[in-house]
C-alpha cells in the first residue's frame, strides 16, 4: 500500500518559508496571491494489506519521527 | 606545518590526561566535531570524535568499538546531521533513541554532562532531553519544544551577543558571571518555540527552575529584536539547561570563540590567549573533575 503523509504547521504557527515565497511571488507580479503556506509530503510504501493496521503504523511514524507535535500536524492520504 | 607549530602540538598532546574522556558524537553531516575535540584537548583532557555506529554496530572493528559508559562527558556537535532532512536533528535523534535511549538516560541520571551546540541543541530538543523538566525521565516521550525555522527564513551566520542569566544551576557556565559574551551563530532553524498553549507556563518553569542560560541582547545589553535576536526565539532564548543542570543546549558556537584569534576584534582587543567560549568547556571539565 502507498500513502502520502502530509506534515504541516499547526494553525497560528509562523511559516517563514511560506511568507518569503509569497513575497517573491508578489515581486514577480502575481498580485492575486493571498497566502502561501508550506507542507512536506512523504510518500511511504508499506508492506501491509490491512489498511487499518497500515494506518496505525504510519501514525506511529509521524509521532516518532516525521512530525514534531509542538508545531506540526499530520494527515494521511492513501494512494493505493 | 611549521616546526614551531609541530612542537606546540606535541607538547599539547603530551599533557593530555586521560582521566577524563569526552565523546563528540558524529554521524554523516556533522561538521563541528574537530573544533570541539580541539577545544577539549587544548584544555588538557582526552576527547575524540566517534561515529554513533561505534557504540552499537557489530560491523565495527574491535579496536574501534566504544561504550558510552567509558566517557564522562558527551557533546553533540554542530553541523547538518543527516542533511537536516525531516527536521534539523530529527534523524540523528531517532537513531540515538533507537539504540542508546537507556544508556543516555542512565548517563544523565548519573549526573554526567551532555552539551549540544547548534545542531546538537536541535538533537537534544528532538530527543526530549531539553527542556528536560522531569528529573526522573530525562528523555521525554515526545519533544516538548522545537527549534523552528528562523523568522527571517534565512541562514543567519554572524556574531551574536548573549547575556548569561543562569544563577548557578547550569554546570557549563559556572565560570561565567553576570556577563555578556559574543559567540557566533550559524543556523537556519534556531527559533525556540514552545507549544502555543503552554508557552507562558514553560517560560515560568524555566525561570523558576533556573534553567534559563543565555538570552540574545543588543550592544547595550538590552533584549532586542532582529537582528540581535537572529531567529525570533521566544523570550530571546539562545540556550537552556535541563532541570538538573547537566544537559545544556545552545544555538551559538562557543567552540568558534575558543581562541583569542577567533574574536572579531583580534588582535586589537587581545587580553588573553583564549576567547570566552573556553569558559563553557572549562566549566564542563571542572564539573567532571568534581564528579570523580
Amino acid at each position: 500500500m502507498i500513502a502520502d503523509v502530509y506534515i504541516e504547521l499547526k494553525e497560528g504557527v509562523t511559516d517563514p518559508e511560506g511568507e518569503s515565497t509569497k513575497k517573491a511571488l508578489k515581486l514577480l507580479g502575481f498580485e492575486n496571491v493571498k497566502n502561501v503556506s508550506t507542507r512536506k509530503v512523504f510518500r511511504i510504501e508499506i508492506d501491509e494489506n490491512d489498511r487499518g493496521k497500515a494506518e496505525e503504523e504510519i501514525v506511529q511514524m509521524c509521532e516518532k519521527l516525521l512530525a514534531n507535535p509542538v508545531i506540526q500536524k499530520y494527515s494521511i492520504k492513501w494512494i493505493s | 606545518m611549521q616546526k614551531g607549530e609541530m612542537q606546540k602540538e606535541e607538547i599539547q598532546e603530551s599533557r593530555i590526561q586521560e582521566d577524563i574522556k569526552i565523546a563528540v558524537l558524529r554521524i554523516e553531516g556533522t561538521n563541528c566535531e574537530d573544533e570541539t575535540v580541539r577545544a577539549f584537548r587544548e584544555l588538557g583532557v582526552f576527547a575524540e570524535a566517534i561515529h554513533l555506529k561505534q557504540l552499537y554496530s557489530d560491523m565495527i572493528r574491535d579496536d574501534e568499538k566504544r561504550r558510552l559508559a567509558d566517557y564522562s562527558g558527551i557533546v553533540f556537535p554542530g553541523g547538518f546531521s543527516a542533511g537536516d532532512y525531516v527536521r534539523a536533528g530529527a534523524i540523528f535523534s531517532a537513531r540515538v533513541k533507537s539504540v542508546l535511549r537507556k544508556d543516555l538516560e542512565d548517563f544523565i541520571m548519573n549526573d554526567y554532562p551532555i552539551l549540544g551546540i547548534c545542531n546538537g541543541f536541535q538533537i537534544l530538543v528532538e530527543l526530549g532531553a531539553l527542556p528536560g523538566f522531569d528529573e526522573d525521565r530525562p528523555l521525554a516521550e515526545t519533544p516538548e519544544m522545537v527549534l523552528a525555522i528562523n523568522n527571517s527564513n534565512r541562514f543567519e551566520c554572524r556574531q551574536s551577543l548573549l547575556k548569561h542569566e543562569n544563577k548557578g544551576k547550569c554546570i557549563f557556565t559556572k565560570n561565567l558571571g553576570e556577563q555578556i559574551v559574543m559567540f557566533p551563530v550559524a543556523h537556519a532553524e534556531g527559533k525556540v518555540t514552545f507549544p502555543a498553549s503552554a508557552e507562558k507556563a514553560y517560560l515560568e518553569r524555566l525561570i523558576d527552575n533556573d534553567q534559563m542560560v543565555f538570552r540574545y541582547v543588543n550592544e547595550d545589553g538590552e533584549y532586542a529584536g532582529y537582528p540581535w535576536n537572529p531567529n525570533g526565539s521566544v523570550y530571546n532564548i539562545a540556550g537552556i539547561c535541563n532541570v538538573k543542570g547537566n544537559v545544556f543546549g545552545l544555538m551559538p558556537h562557543p567552540e568558534r570563540a575558543f581562541f583569542a584569534w577567533n574574536h572579531l576584534d583580534y588582535p586589537r582587543n587581545e587580553i588573553d590567549d583564549y576567547g570566552e567560549g573556553r569558559l563553557i568547556f572549562q566549566s564542563m571539565i571542572d564539573y567532571i573533575r568534581k564528579l570523580k
